[in-house]
């Protein structure tokens, strides 16, 4: 009973660290140039096809591959920030946000259209392969403590990055106040480039964590609509409170798809985003911002 | 260019301006009158779309450009309209009374939605909305004693009267007769007070308060009559369709919904249906234009680029969509030759609390 409730748990937390990288992609992206970018899973289901076309077409070996999908899809974020975000910066939110929705609708589409990608499902092999650990009657698979794993050095990597690196920084101060960080000579455009960049970046780790566990197709990225709740449930603006968000809505999808009776697990991470909601209207780490008259 | 001189306050809330509005509002209404003798069936069937399409636009349009409350939601106010009206059918109630159910259904759901809409703002509405429609889609997929799970739902023509609505042609005049009356409606309800206290919420919820306007209560309002709206929409769409399952009612339903409004134009009602009628011919002129590519191009794949294309296209070069780019052709013939370029030239902010509403 206890191991199966460990065995649950574990797998709802590999589950939870996929979430929380895409949660984390919208996080980046919103506090910086508050824009919630609904192409976020579709960023991620592109990582996962160039980490595909890597291993699989290329034959590289798992940590090329992870290079390659993360160094492309920067460039790939970068590019959408400079080509149809930076036009429409300072109009209000939801603009924004259907313009990052017509950014999903295209990225599924070319991905549809490229011969030998979109109209099959591919699986992507990592190293890991099928190995099992036992722990106390609980049977725990290496690939879902690989990702745990990678998930938590990448939060290492990013929070060392905010912290102390002078780019980090800049973020944190564009972040924050847009008008006061240009005063202090920070190139704020530059800065909002950078940072599609690294929240495509993360995206693609993302996939490439999900990819062996779900197939790689062009509707993987619907998936990335569970991390909406997870950015929510953290409190939209806060990078701990992604992380936390993912962990708790990957844990209860695990838990409701096996105690709940059958359907519950779908809409599991929508009640909790729902409740969440209702109790506190910015999430658990959110800050409640108020205008000033 | 026409000056009208406003002698009196009645002047200012009238239906028509001035008489070249009736004449070609006249015109277009002869036109939709005459349409069942000039085009064909198929056309005639896009027509049925276009006018239930421009209902839900209209009641989107309330919400999202009158209100500015986000719903990426509104595809489940579809789903409960077009249900009701088929479990009501099923059940041997006249049209009247089951469109009617589906509408106060509809908006009574709304209300329910309404509620947590009043603490959130901006984007967390928006999630909120969108978690309501993944929850209303899977509890109509394993409700299957009443929804018929994904086996989905048969509908019969509508009888009204004891007079059986199967051909075209009637069914056409119902949809363009409620699509009249719905635009009707919102006109008088955007120039009442209670539609004035829609629009000073979408402008300034803290000036709006100011003024006495009990934001609870009208944006509560405002999500029952979209809903309400969006609800006749869906009981017309079954009806049309004829066969209603839970995967015509998902996200991306929504999100098509949204688009209507953004593509014709927030806040106006001529966006609407402009929106409504885009997006019901975009298809047909992707599948023409297709035939001038390669095969190797799949249908779907090509659809969805496009659709991206025009929808950031709209934003980016054109962001108060067809009916903004209409006004910007007449106001340049207007004022000829002294049309500036930034005329309609959006205002920017780049501090967070200037976003803050």
């Amino acid at each position: 009973m206890l191991s199966q409730f460990l065995q649950l748990t574990l797998a709802g937390v590999a589950q939870g660290c996929v979430y929380a990288l895409v949660a984390l992609g919208f996080v980046l992206i919103y506090k910086a140039t508050e824009t919630v970018n609904f192409a976020q899973g579709d960023l991620m289901m592109l990582g996962a096809f160039f980490a595909l076309t890597a291993s699989v077409i290329l034959g590289w070996p798992y940590w090329a591959t992870i290079l390659f999908a993360i160094v492309v899809m920067a460039l790939v974020g970068m590019l959408i920030e400079r080509i149809v975000i930076r036009p429409v910066l300072g109009y209000p939110t939801f603009t924004v946000v259907m313009i990052t929705i017509g950014v999903g609708y295209v990225l599924r589409g070319v991905v549809t259209m490229v011969p030998g990608w979109g109209t099959e499902t591919h699986s992507l092999k990592t190293p890991f392969g099928d190995q099992v650990i036992r722990f106390g009657g609980a049977v725990l698979a290496v690939e879902q403590i690989a990702t745990i794993g990678f998930t938590a050095a990448l939060c290492l990597a990013l929070y060392l990055f905010f912290r102390f690196a002078r780019l980090g920084v800049a973020m944190q101060a564009t972040s924050q106040n847009q008008l006061a960080a240009y005063y202090m000579g920070i190139p704020v455009q530059r800065v909002n480039m950078l940072i599609w960049g690294l929240a495509a970046a993360v995206a693609a780790f993302g996939g490439i964590l999900l990819a062996p566990s779900a197939f790689v197709h062009s509707n993987m990225g619907f998936i990335g609509l569970k991390a909406f709740p997870a950015a929510v449930v953290g409190g939209f603006g806060s990078v701990p409170g992604a992380i936390v968000g993912g962990l708790i809505i990957g844990i209860v999808e695990a838990l409701a798809g096996f105690y709940l009776p059958e359907g519950f697990k779908d809409i599991a991470a929508y009640v909790v985003v729902l409740v969440v909601l209702l109790f506190m209207p910015s999430g658990i780490f959110g800050e409640t911002a108020r205008k000033k008259v | 260019m026409r000056f009208i001189f406003k002698t009196d306050y009645n002047q200012d809330i009238r239906l028509f301006q001035h008489g070249g509005q009736v004449f070609w509002y006249g015109l277009l209404g002869v036109l939709l009158l005459a349409a069942p003798f000039l085009v064909s069936g198929y056309v005639l069937s896009q027509l049925h779309f276009i006018c239930i399409y421009a209902i839900v636009g209209l009641g989107l349009m309330l919400l999202v450009g009158y209100t500015g409350q986000i719903s990426l939601g509104h595809a489940a106010f579809l789903a409960t309209g077009a249900y009701t009206e088929a479990l009501l059918q099923a059940a041997g109630m006249p049209f009247f009374i089951s469109l009617i159910s589906a509408a106060l259904f509809s908006a009574a759901v709304g209300i329910i939605v309404g509620l947590p809409a009043l603490r959130l703002k901006g984007i967390y509405l928006a999630i909120a909305t969108f978690a309501f429609n993944v929850i209303v889609e899977e509890i109509i997929t394993r409700w299957e004693s009443v929804t018929g799970g994904n086996s989905g739902k048969l509908l019969k023509a509508i009888e009204i009267f004891g007079y059986r609505l199967g051909s075209q042609e009637s069914f056409y005049y119902l949809c363009l007769c409620l699509t009249v009356l719905s635009v009707l409606a919102l006109i008088n309800l955007l120039r009442s007070p209670t539609g004035r206290a829609f629009v000073a919420i979408r402008d300034s919820e803290v000036s709006a308060s100011c003024m006495g306007i009990n934001l609870a209560r009208y944006k509560t309002m405002s999500f029952a009559l979209s809903a309400g709206l969006t609800g006749i929409g869906g009981a017309l769409y079954a009806h049309k369709v004829g066969f209603i399952s839970p995967e015509q009612f998902t996200l991306i339903q929504s999100i098509e919904l949204v688009t209507i409004v953004i593509i014709g134009g927030v806040g106006s009602l001529h966006g609407a249906v402009l929106g409504a009628a885009f997006i019901i011919m975009m298809p047909q002129g992707i599948s023409i234009a297709k035939g001038w590519l390669p095969d190797t191009i799949p249908q779907a794949g090509l659809q969805s680029v496009v659709f991206g294309l025009i929808l950031i296209g709209f934003i980016v070069f054109e962001p108060y969509g067809l009916y903004g780019r209409w006004l910007k052709i007449r106001t340049y013939f207007d004022v000829f030759p002294f049309y500036r370029r930034g005329t309609f030239r959006r205002q920017r902010n780049y501090l967070r609390s200037e976003r803050l509403r």
